[in-house]
């Protein structure tokens, strides 16, 4: 194992066992989530025609303010006894301590996803018309969307005041396209009326652009200074 | 080049008022929509003026991560200002023609939204600069900035898949615009550019001072240990 992965690994596997043991993270984003579920039900009468048709763009805007609830967290908890400049000053290079909160967020939203996701089937009558294989790659693809550009711009908006209010605030204007992609995919997947594939595609194209660029500039706002 | 500034100032005067004159007087009246047609000679100029500061910011914010040079900081602060007011323009005059000519204000069209993802994108950049404190803001938003221009492409191309209502371009193969109607627009964009530059140039020079103002009280800070600001 080289020295960058291994530095992954560690602190993926301290990150996972202290949300492991303390599920601050997991707890927060669950409840969170079905508040969502339950306030938005009010707003419409979730009947199967109509919930087929909102519920790709609710789904996703339910996960996008849960996951913001454990993106503020990930360079939050590392402020305590200054873990963070130690960091800083060891020769360990910074983008494995990236690819490691980026896995870690990944995990956290994903295991959110798989708790909620029978929840919104129940609640809202919700059956896929179209392939609904297809909704992993979007739910995949997407997720790591959200993540790669949350965990970076978490990194920017520790650095500002009123951090928590910062990351949303940058997060969401940049995060349009995949919104607009994982929203239009899953709708076309439970409407059934349109193939999702462009999205499907779009959503990669976002992935594999960003992860680059964050890649590219982590080191540099982890070093800002 | 301090002295190039009133002679800009002078000139973009009397572009200006020339290129209200000829869209408002000069300009045929447009067949079908009439003297409404007429907010066209701000709302493209902005537009195009719009994209050219953005493409400013980009290019200063990579250059400022490169070289870390804060003249380029400047630059790219004075330019994302004056393209999201440039932006608003666009936002708001379009609304303006779109009412007696759609009948609607706004329509969730691949252009409209596209620019108002764009306006979002940096205003949250203005935003990012506001909140942040200290030597790191550049750092910062030089790499927000490049993230948003990274994004314009694909927001574009996402939006792009939806219906479109906004009127083609006008300018180019295809396009059919009265010879008189395409001078009119090209002296706006004209004025529209040197109002910009001047704008950008005494923003530019503000931000310039802004930092050796900065500059100078850290460093009497350093000197003088005792006295804590």
């Amino acid at each position: 194992m080289s020295l960058s992965s291994g530095i992954t690994a560690a602190t993926l596997a301290k990150d996972i066992r202290l949300e492991w043991r303390s599920k601050d993270a997991i707890n927060s984003m669950l409840f969170f989530a079905l508040l969502v579920v339950v306030i938005f039900s009010f707003s419409f009468d979730p009947l199967a025609e109509d919930s087929r048709r909102i519920a790709g763009g609710l789904v996703w805007v339910a996960f996008l303010f849960a996951a913001v609830v454990a993106l503020n967290q990930t360079w939050a908890r590392e402020l305590r006894n200054q873990v963070l400049d130690a960091y800083r000053v060891s020769p360990a290079p910074a983008n494995s301590l990236f690819w490691a909160k980026a896995l870690g967020n990944f995990t956290f939203v994903g295991v959110l996803e798989g708790l909620m996701t029978p929840l919104f089937i129940v609640f809202y009558n919700l059956r896929a018309r179209g392939p609904a294989w297809q909704l992993i790659p979007i739910a995949v693809l997407g997720t790591w969307a959200l993540v790669v550009n949350g965990t970076f711009f978490a990194a920017v908006s520790l650095r500002t005041r009123s951090r928590e209010v910062m990351l949303p605030m940058l997060l969401f204007p940049v995060s349009i396209p995949a919104l607009l992609a994982m929203v239009n995919g899953t709708t076309a997947i439970l409407t059934g009326d349109d193939p999702a594939k462009f999205w499907i595609v779009l959503l990669a194209t976002y992935d594999v652009v960003f992860t680059i660029g964050c890649l590219a500039l982590f080191e540099t706002v982890l070093h800002a200074e | 080049m301090k002295r190039a500034f009133p002679i800009l100032a002078v000139l973009t005067a009397i572009l200006l008022s020339y290129a209200t004159y000829a869209a408002l007087v000069i300009a045929p009246t447009e067949q079908t929509m009439g003297d409404v047609q007429r907010i066209f000679y701000y709302h493209v100029p902005s537009g195009w003026t719009m994209f050219l500061f953005f493409a400013v910011n980009f290019v200063a914010s990579v250059v400022y991560l490169i070289g870390r040079n804060l003249k380029a900081d400047a630059v790219a602060v004075a330019a994302a200002e004056i393209g999201v007011v440039f932006c608003t323009v666009v936002l708001v005059t379009g609304p303006l023609w779109a009412r007696p000519v759609w009948g609607i204000w706004w329509t969730w069209d691949w252009r409209l939204t596209s620019t108002l993802v764009m306006w979002l994108i940096y205003v949250s950049y203005l935003m990012l600069r506001r909140f942040s404190s200290g030597g790191q803001t550049p750092l910062l938003a030089a790499a927000l900035a490049v993230f948003g221009a990274l994004d314009i492409p694909l927001v574009y191309f996402s939006i792009w898949f939806f219906r479109t209502q906004h009127p083609q371009p006008v300018i180019g193969d295809q396009g059919s615009i009265d010879p008189s109607m395409l001078r009119v627009l090209l002296i706006n964009w004209a004025a529209f550019i040197c109002f910009g530059l001047l704008v950008f140039w005494s923003r530019y020079r503000l931000e310039v001072l802004r930092q050796e103002v900065e500059e100078s009280q850290a460093l009497e800070a350093l000197l003088e240990p005792g006295s804590s600001r």
